[in-house]
């Protein structure tokens, strides 16, 4: 006989909430770990969305996201009326024959949009991925680059 | 020497990465987050059952005014309690684009043999 754990009924209406408890709880009691506080979890429910930083200098703006274990074939870059947009997908690393996974990792399909402060020649962005790590250059516009003018 | 790195270890102050554990018969897999982390930045060591990670990143330098900031600065550091089950001297780790993998085989006497029936 089944006996089985009563379940109030609010908490069914939040399935995601409820299986990601589960998996924590599962994860704890293996590793015996202490909460994370990751920066990119802040969108606890809402899938995988990588930390983003983005700088700016006289001739470009630069793009930084962590994006760790990805090949570089699965990355894609965007530029789209003054947003950039990157995407991708990870995929799971479980292979047949392991019996358990219990993850903080996300796998699947991201998306992050983000507008640029000023325009940038589309046709010169270059990027790097190093370290799990993506650098994206868009060098500005000839007409955003900051100009001295001379006094006559 | 050693003790000038412990004494800056105590100081520093570290995130812990995500982490996922796979199981299979052979053992398990630990897969660990650490973008920016390569090979000369990471640090593995058992002490009993706990396994620690140290991951220092190296981050590339942008020259520019930050505008926009999500991610943290700080370096990785996990401890993870691991099965007795697993043989210490077998475990194998690999970084690759900032995902660590740690391979912990269990010890063959405690692996699941198939017995046949005569």
């Amino acid at each position: 006989m089944n006996l089985i754990r009563y379940q109030a009924p609010e908490l069914s209406a939040w399935p995601a909430f409820d299986r990601w408890s589960n998996l924590r709880e599962e994860l704890n009691s293996l590793f015996d770990l202490p909460f994370l506080t990751n920066s990119h979890r802040q969108d606890l429910f809402g899938g995988w969305s990588p930390a983003l930083d983005l700088y700016q200098n006289n001739d470009s703006v630069i793009a930084v996201l962590e994006l760790p274990g990805m090949r570089k074939e699965d990355i894609g870059i965007s530029l789209h009326d003054g947003t950039l947009t990157i995407s991708g997908e990870r995929k799971s690393s479980s292979r047949n024959g392991e019996a358990a996974e219990r993850t903080e990792r996300y796998v699947g399909s991201f998306r992050r949009s983000i507008g640029l402060p000023v325009r940038v020649d589309a046709n010169k962005v270059t990027a790097t991925y190093r370290n799990g790590i993506l650098t994206v250059t868009l060098p500005k516009a000839e007409e955003a680059k900051p100009k001295r003018i001379n006094v006559g | 020497m050693n003790t000038t790195v412990r004494e800056t270890a105590q100081t520093e102050q570290f995130v812990a990465p995500a982490a996922s554990v796979l199981e299979d018969a052979d053992g398990y897999i630990l897969e660990v987050e650490m973008p920016g982390v390569n090979k000369e930045g990471l640090e593995i060591s058992t002490e009993g059952t706990e396994l620690t990670i140290t991951g220092r990143r190296s981050l590339p330098t942008i020259d520019g005014r930050l505008i926009h900031h999500e991610s943290r600065r700080e370096n990785f550091r996990r401890t993870f309690e691991i099965d007795p089950s697993i043989d210490g001297n077998k475990i194998n780790a690999r970084i690759e684009e900032g995902l660590l993998t740690v391979t912990l085989p269990k010890a063959e006497h405690v692996k699941p043999r198939r017995i046949a029936v005569s």
